[in-house]
């Protein structure tokens, strides 16, 4: 076991408290570079979903997880992001420029949500973030002139000073890659500084953070801001990977899937937001995997059990509708939640803290270390 | 001319009168402590200096200057600083960042220097840690530095609170029943310390207590309240034998 001794400051700001953590993110970036020339086209292509959606995830992140101000909107944050670079494509604007400005524009909008945001508490900030989507989605729908309503926008080739940059090639990849590293780094940093410390003090205590000259309000529209942002940035990367937007991709269930990356993930870290996008993309293939060959399966198995031909055909056709009825995936992902909820309330990245815990202290691990406990009943009074 | 002074202060919650015309004054650099029953609107009186209630009369002036209509987040940009009655600390923050959001009010940086952790963000981190640590020293709290909040017991967190009031430098304090489950040997160092605030660190301590064994030992002097109003002030000695006080704790 390593034990840290530090002797400055330094010791507790610098993003890599030691040596150990240079070399393992060293061989993950080693991977990253390389893994376009080695993978296939097609894990590739699911490498950039997961760059998209974990920059999304990191922009929620900061405010549910860092701020504790839940949203169900940020699907029409992504909308934003993605129909400014659709828009200002039509005018030969350059990349940088709106990429730039899909970022500004979509954190002005989070500025404007934060607003009346400011009063709503829980649930009640859920269902307003929840009316801010539908109201996105139908402007989306019925502002023909600009967005070209339910017919969608297509977008062109990205095209970065003057080479093309096809969404299925390495650059794309890099560029998706780049862009969530800087988000990452720019996050962590925010993190350490006063304005990271005062989210997770308006998360924790207003009634605290505002006695300690938390200017309560402003840190809320702050973190509302920088969210939204982040997901317009992500818009814009992820309308030239889908090459084609139209209202109906950025309903309520692509929130859903944003809330949870952060939940499966783990929402008290940024690693979290990472590997619950890892999660949420790589479920989707498993999910038309299971939909294309669990009726031929469960039929074989029926079959060798002595059920007859009819039968085994009968049981395929019925899992088979099963399998393929409307609206499965969004039950799917209620059951995820649940389960996740119940089961492991630290995500993912908290199962990894575990595991690591329990071979770094084997053979002394405890599971109480983790339990979570209630000793004193916070005070209500203040509210 | 006095240091900090409340002017009629009322505080009513429909027909309640939870703080009924409560004037006193501070001097400065002195431990005033406020007693009184369960409800007689002694932390009423703090959430309105920290503006966490607006009063519905009187008013409050610190240095003189009117604090009555400020933000409750610029109270703490005057050098008021509180502690909590029932404790509220940042559960799921390790100590230090605890700690570090009482240097709020010293923060100077702007939030893309912050993006970017330029220098000079650094530079201000630095100094930032270096007066938490001044205060950890001073409280004995080094080994719970990376400890996160949620898993430290209650005098613990008692004590976390007072220091991170003090991290933000102030010129007055506002310390909710310092004493509230501590064990005596806790409330001991308590007192100590409060001593300490006003003698070392040239604090004004305003405090609400009803362990009287800590008022009388730190207290420069005692104000009773009873149905939120003022019924005794003077020395601890005074006012433990003024009649309204007896009669208020006992029954006449």
């Amino acid at each position: 076991m390593r034990f840290l001794f530090k002797t400055d400051y330094e010791d507790d700001i610098r993003l890599f408290p030691h040596s150990g953590y240079v070399v393992s993110y060293g061989i993950l970036l080693a991977f990253l570079v390389v893994a376009p020339f080695v993978l296939s086209s097609y894990l590739i292509s699911q490498l950039v979903f997961v760059c998209i959606y974990a920059t999304v995830g990191v922009g929620l992140m900061i405010l549910t997880g860092f701020t504790g101000q839940a949203s169900l909107g940020h699907a029409a944050f992504l909308a934003i992001g993605a129909y400014t670079a659709a828009y200002l494509q039509q005018y030969n604007v350059p990349f940088p420029v709106y990429f730039l400005a899909g970022g500004l524009l979509t954190a002005v909008v989070g500025a404007l949500v934060g607003f009346p945001a400011l009063r709503l508490q829980g649930i009640y900030l859920v269902i307003a973030t929840i009316s801010f989507a539908f109201i996105v989605e139908e402007v989306l729908a019925r502002w023909e002139s600009v967005t070209h309503g339910n017919e969608g926008m297509r977008v062109k080739t990205l095209s970065l000073f003057g080479q093309a940059v096809p969404q299925n090639g390495p650059t794309f990849y890099f560029l998706c890659l780049g862009v969530l590293i800087l988000t990452i780094v720019g996050t962590l940093n925010l993190l350490r500084s006063p304005t990271g410390r005062a989210f997770v003090a308006i998360r924790d205590s207003e009634t605290a953070a505002r006695s300690m000259g938390v200017n309560v309000s402003l840190y809320k529209v702050k973190s509302f801001a920088i969210s939204a942002g982040i997901t317009g940035l992500a818009g814009v990367l992820f309308a030239h990977k889908l090459s084609f937007i139209s209202p109906e991709m950025f309903t309520l269930q692509l929130s859903i899937e944003f809330i949870i990356v952060i939940l499966i993930g783990g929402t008290f870290s940024l690693h979290g937001a990472v590997l619950g996008a890892i999660f949420l993309v790589m479920i989707d293939p498993f999910l038309t995997y299971l939909k294309d060959d669990l009726p031929g399966i469960i039929a074989g198995i029926a079959a060798t059990f002595g059920a007859g031909k009819d039968t085994a055909a009968n049981v395929q056709s019925n899992v088979a509708a099963i399998a393929s009825a409307n609206g499965l995936k969004g039950a799917i992902y209620g059951v995820i939640i649940v389960l996740f909820v119940l089961f492991e309330p630290l995500g993912l990245y908290g199962r990894w803290l575990k595991i690591k815990l329990f071979f770094q202290l084997f053979p002394l691990y405890k599971r109480a270390t983790f339990k979570r406990q209630k000793i004193y009943v916070k005070s209500e009074r203040n509210r | 001319m006095t240091y900090f002074r409340a002017d009629n202060l009322s505080l009513h919650f429909g027909g309640l009168k939870a703080v009924d015309s409560v004037s006193f004054a501070v001097e400065k650099g002195e431990i005033l402590s406020i007693i009184g029953p369960n409800g007689a609107g002694k932390s009423s009186i703090f959430n309105l200096i920290s503006r966490i209630y607006p009063p519905t009369s009187g008013k409050i002036f610190f240095e003189d200057q009117d604090i009555t209509e400020q933000p409750a987040y610029e109270i703490a940009g005057l050098g008021i600083a509180r502690t909590f009655q029932n404790i509220e600390l940042f559960e799921n923050a390790t100590m230090l960042s605890n700690l570090l959001v009482g240097r709020h009010r010293h923060s100077t940086t702007q939030l893309w220097q912050e993006l970017l952790f330029l220098p000079n963000v650094r530079a201000r981190e630095k100094a930032h840690r270096r007066s938490v640590e001044q205060v950890i020293e001073f409280l004995d709290l080094e080994v719970y530095r990376d400890k996160l909040i949620s898993g430290l017991p209650y005098g613990v967190r008692k004590v976390i609170e007072l220091a991170r009031a003090l991290c933000s430098e102030p010129k007055l304090i506002l310390l909710d029943e310092p004493s509230s489950g501590l064990n005596v040997e806790e409330t001991g160092d308590m007192s100590f310390w409060i001593r300490d605030l006003k003698t070392d660190l040239g604090i004004t301590v305003l405090m609400v207590e009803h362990d009287m064994s800590l008022v009388n030992r730190v207290s420069d002097r005692v104000i009773a309240l009873n149905y939120g109003r003022v019924i005794a002030m003077g020395s601890p000695s005074e006012v433990q034998r003024h009649p309204d006080v007896v009669a208020a704790y006992l029954g006449a």
